[in-house]
């Protein structure tokens, strides 16, 4: 397996064998003719040939790419009937006595070359233009057929450049991708293929031994991946459907509303580990950011990370989401996330310890450095600030007293800082339990069914003996997820999924008919569940 | 002889495309028409001699019709480059 780099013309991915498409461009022989009106009689046949085989491509291309990408050919046509071009042809002929291949040949590089010469780029390239139609008068002359490749199975082709004669000819149902050492992106071909939307790469650098083997063509990284190992390959098939199923989905749900028939709006947010994620939050078309886990932040350090260095990153993601709501939950580590400069004893129960808000309670230097980046961020965009853990309404009131300090540290000292929206996570029994109360002191609620589960069934996720007991369709569950929603909207308190039971299509109903207000998931859950809110009543 | 002179609006000039409608509007014409870059000069029913006028856009060219035929030949053609060209 080896990957070799080029440019894109046009992204997406494919897998195949290759073919590469071998020209003998050099190969016309110079030989004496005896009989000249023979031999000009037989260009003339080749000229008319030819002239049909590229009103042919002319009809085909219209049909394939339209008018623009066609008119090509009627150049081509008109450049074939150029007296110019014929009369240099004839009289090589004439003059020298030899064969037409060879007069077409002389007369190609004479007129290619005058193109060449001229002062202006877009008349050099017509050179590409005569010795296309000159090479196709040569195969039309020696009785060759124009068709490329003679395999049955589509292939990717390599080549080391494709003339737009060649480009269109070819039988796209059998195409892949297109792979060409040369050519550049303004090329015909180049804006064939992107018109065709077939996968192309140019500037490829590769051997002919590439020939009949199975290779990956990557245009979305703009290289291509030669005798793939299975695990590539394995990988690159799932990519390429998945690539598939969202190009349509996009097309149908991109700057749709999330809504049900009956008019009901569901948020559905993006649940990001770090700024790496926004572009896919951005091209799956994502409403905001329902949790941003803050804890790449200090699992990536060495140390605590500064309070600049926490400003920077939440900035960056409030001003990308451009004033769209993004939730960024203050740091959730404990004995299982364990970062080794917090110091933290190793505990025989972690997911029952000293982990995420209790941390923060129990430490405020930490805590204080992490609100007060996140306050700053908040003059930057629509942020919310939501905290892990919570199993009191004390822990509310004390977190948020920590906000207004700050927030009067920040104003008294003359520094911006916004007004963001306080919520919670939802992921203890308890917190269901006193949702009423915690429902007075937030914005919002956002349910972390994952641990939610886990202490509910009291079942360690890791213990995969238990798998076949963990339900996580357990009616106790989904009973809590309904009281948690009641009680936050009799306080005006909008209420979340954020786990991973959010993106669970079975489920996608009843959450809605509970009165969930929003969905947080990954970015490639987004399009998919739009999809189906927009189907419910 | 009848001759007049245009501007091409186009701004990529005389490529390719606009050349090809250049020739096939001129192949139409009886009388014989040349095309006038500067010191150069083209038969207007060749596409690479066209071509390689070299015609860049804003540039002045003169167009001259000669035939039996020129008065109306003109016409048409004018009407036709100031339009498309």
């Amino acid at each position: 397996m080896y990957v070799l780099k080029g440019k894109t013309v046009f992204a997406g991915i494919a897998i195949g064998r290759v073919n590469v498409l071998k020209k003998e461009r050099s190969n016309v022989r110079r030989y004496r003719v005896e009989n000249t009106a023979e031999e000009l009689e037989r260009l003339k046949i080749a000229l008319e040939s030819t002239d049909k085989e590229l009103e042919a491509l002319y009809e085909k291309a219209l049909k394939e790419v339209g008018e623009s990408g066609a008119m090509i050919f009627d150049v081509h046509r008109m450049m074939l009937q150029d007296q110019d071009y014929t009369d240099s042809i004839e009289n090589i002929i004439r003059g020298q006595e030899v064969n037409s291949e060879f007069a077409v040949a002389v007369t190609s590089d004479n007129f290619a070359e005058m193109f060449s010469a001229m002062d202006d780029e877009y008349m050099k390239a017509r050179a590409a233009d005569i010795k296309d139609i000159s090479e196709r008068l040569i195969s039309v002359l020696k009785g060759e057929s124009g068709a490329a490749e003679d395999s049955e199975e589509p292939v990717i082709l390599a080549a080391e450049d494709l003339s737009p004669s060649e480009t269109v000819q070819l039988d796209k149902s059998r195409i892949l991708a297109f792979v060409t050492k040369y050519g550049s992106s303004n090329s015909h071909t180049a804006i064939l293929a992107r018109t065709m939307s077939i996968p192309a790469l140019i500037g490829v650098d590769f051997s002919e031994e590439i020939d009949g083997v199975t290779a990956i063509v990557d245009g979305i990284r703009g290289e291509i991946i030669i005798e793939p190992d299975a695990e590539t390959l394995a990988k690159y098939r799932t990519m390429q459907k998945e690539e598939a199923e969202k190009k349509k989905l996009l097309k149908e749900m991109k700057g749709k509303e999330t809504v049900t028939k009956s008019g009901r709006k569901i948020r559905l947010y993006s649940n990001i580990g770090g700024t790496g994620d926004l572009p896919a939050v951005l091209e799956n078309d994502a409403e905001g950011i329902g949790l941003f886990r803050s804890e790449f932040l200090y699992l990536e350090k060495e140390d605590y990370p500064t309070e600049e260095e926490q400003f920077a990153a939440y900035k960056t993601v409030a001003e990308s989401m451009a004033g769209k709501l993004v939730v960024i939950r203050t740091l959730d580590i404990g004995a299982d996330k364990q970062i080794d400069y917090f110091g933290l004893d190793k505990e025989d129960n972690p997911a029952l310890g000293y982990r995420a808000i209790r941390i923060c309670l129990d430490r405020p230097e930490v805590f204080r450095t992490q609100l007060r980046a996140l306050l700053r961020a908040s003059a930057y965009g629509n942020i919310g600030i939501m905290f892990p853990m919570i199993i009191s309404v004390d822990e509310v009131r004390r977190s948020k007293k920590y906000i207004e300090e700050i927030s009067a540290e920040l104003k008294a000292s003359g520094i911006a800082c916004g007004d963001p929206e306080i919520g919670v996570m939802i992921e203890t029994p308890a917190s269901v339990m006193i949702s009423e109360e915690l429902a007075k002191e937030v914005d919002f609620f956002s349910i972390g069914t994952n641990d939610l589960t886990q202490y509910t069934l009291a079942i360690d996720r890791q213990n995969l003996k238990l798998d076949s007991i963990n339900d996580t369709h357990h009616p106790a569950i989904l009973r809590m997820i309904k009281m948690v929603v009641e009680n936050g909207h009799k306080h005006n308190t909008w209420v979340g999924i954020c786990g991973e039971l959010g993106a669970d299509p079975e489920l996608t109903k009843t959450f809605v008919e509970m009165g969930i207000d929003e969905l947080s998931v990954s970015p490639n859950f987004i399009l998919p569940l739009r999809k189906a809110i927009r189907s419910l009543e | 002889m009848v001759s007049f002179e245009f501007t091409v609006q186009d701004p990529n000039g005389l490529h390719a495309r606009p050349a090809g409608q250049l020739i096939k509007e001129a192949m139409k014409c009886k009388s014989k028409v040349t095309i006038k870059n500067g010191d150069k000069s083209a038969d207007a029913k060749r596409l690479f001699n066209v071509m390689a006028l070299g015609v860049k856009g804003g540039d002045v060219l003169t167009v001259e019709v000669e035939g039996e035929t020129e008065t109306q030949d003109a016409e048409s053609f004018k009407a036709f480059v100031t339009e498309n060209i």
